[in-house]
């Protein structure tokens, strides 16, 4: 047990997730104001937000989101964004033998990119606790439910999002998250692949099947660029 | 079936996905993908599915959208987030009004 106790190491969670939380925000306010626009009330942006808690995958699925929701679609799509969770998850799990089963089942639906990010770093530096978990996930999820909300209330207040161009955040968005992988091997392949291949899709096939052919292009070039020991 | 009730749908099937691959790590063997093409693919996945998701709206929607990404891929170079999202809103906001 960690020389602090659970009281401690819940305080050391929640200040590790001071950044974050205040970083997300304005992501959750945007979402929000961008799920508004697509006819969603607050009630459902709310619930949406604590039961899906994934920032991407919420992102693009607002985006792809028709009235009729098409509920199959947008789950395939949820799935295919969040489908690096599951190594997420099975990277964090071998940092988690401090916690009892139950524990397990409950921590990881909160798995959203930063709260696995600053587990890992925690789990670099000292063994990772279920109460740092705890103090790390819960402002976090809750800032996250209670920004969107906010966001959709306001949203529905300023009308049309794309007249001020807030839909085109999608794209500034994620422009910038995959500028973060910038250093990985294989970056440039891996981008003009996916990229192509999105777009010759979405230039025959309208529709979410751009996405899939594009994943699938991206990950393809990176197996085949890859390289053993690069030196 | 009623809008609402999609809207529900929509949302619960989300969360179902969203919930399936967090808990999937336990499914994972210990050793699995972790060197080789394989974990270079699942590595590669968050470009990919990122890149995938912008790159139809970037560049098939007429010129103004295509300039508008332009300029955030350049100012992503050198400012923060924010002022990325707000420059990207601005610039698609003022040049579809010039594009009419």
């Amino acid at each position: 047990m960690s020389a602090t106790g659970p009281r401690g190491e819940f305080h050391a969670g929640v200040l590790a997730s001071l950044a974050p939380t205040a970083g997300v925000v304005p992501f959750a306010l945007l979402l929000g104001a961008l799920a508004a626009g697509k006819g969603l009330t607050p009630v459902e942006v709310a619930a949406m937000s604590a039961l899906v808690f994934a920032g991407s995958a919420q992102f693009a699925a607002v985006d792809a989101w028709t009235d009729p929701a098409p509920w199959l679609s947008l789950a395939l799509l949820v799935l295919v964004v969040n489908l690096r969770h599951v190594f997420m998850s099975a990277s964090i799990l071998r940092r988690m033998e401090r916690f009892p089963a139950a524990a397990r089942l409950l921590a990881l639906p909160l798995l959203a990119d930063e709260i696995w990010a600053f587990s890992e770093a925690r789990a670099a530096r000292r063994p990772l606790t279920p109460a740092y978990f705890a103090g790390l996930a819960v402002p976090f999820y809750l800032t996250w439910i209670g920004s969107s909300t906010a966001g959709c209330l306001a949203g529905a207040w300023i009308g049309d999002p794309r007249a001020f161009g807030f839909d085109f955040a999608f794209v500034a968005i994620f422009v910038c998250l995959i500028r973060g992988f910038r250093r990985q091997p294989g970056f440039a392949a891996v981008l003009a692949a996916s990229g192509g291949a999105a777009v010759a899709t979405h230039l025959l096939f309208p529709g979410p099947a751009a996405i899939i052919a594009g994943t699938l292009a991206g990950i393809l070039a990176a197996a085949l660029t890859h390289r053993e020991d690069p030196a | 079936m009623i809008p609402f009730a999609d809207t529900w749908a929509a949302i619960l099937a989300m969360a179902g996905a969203t919930v399936l691959t967090r808990l999937a790590g336990l499914a994972v063997p210990r050793d699995f993908a972790r060197g080789g093409r394989l974990a270079a693919a699942f590595a590669a996945m968050p470009v990919a599915v990122l890149t995938a998701l912008i790159a139809p709206a970037m560049l098939t929607q007429g010129w103004a959208d295509a300039l508008a990404g332009a300029l955030v891929v350049l100012a992503s170079w050198k400012l923060p987030l924010p002022a990325v999202v707000a420059l990207g809103a601005a610039a698609a906001a003022g040049l579809r009004l010039l594009a009419g």
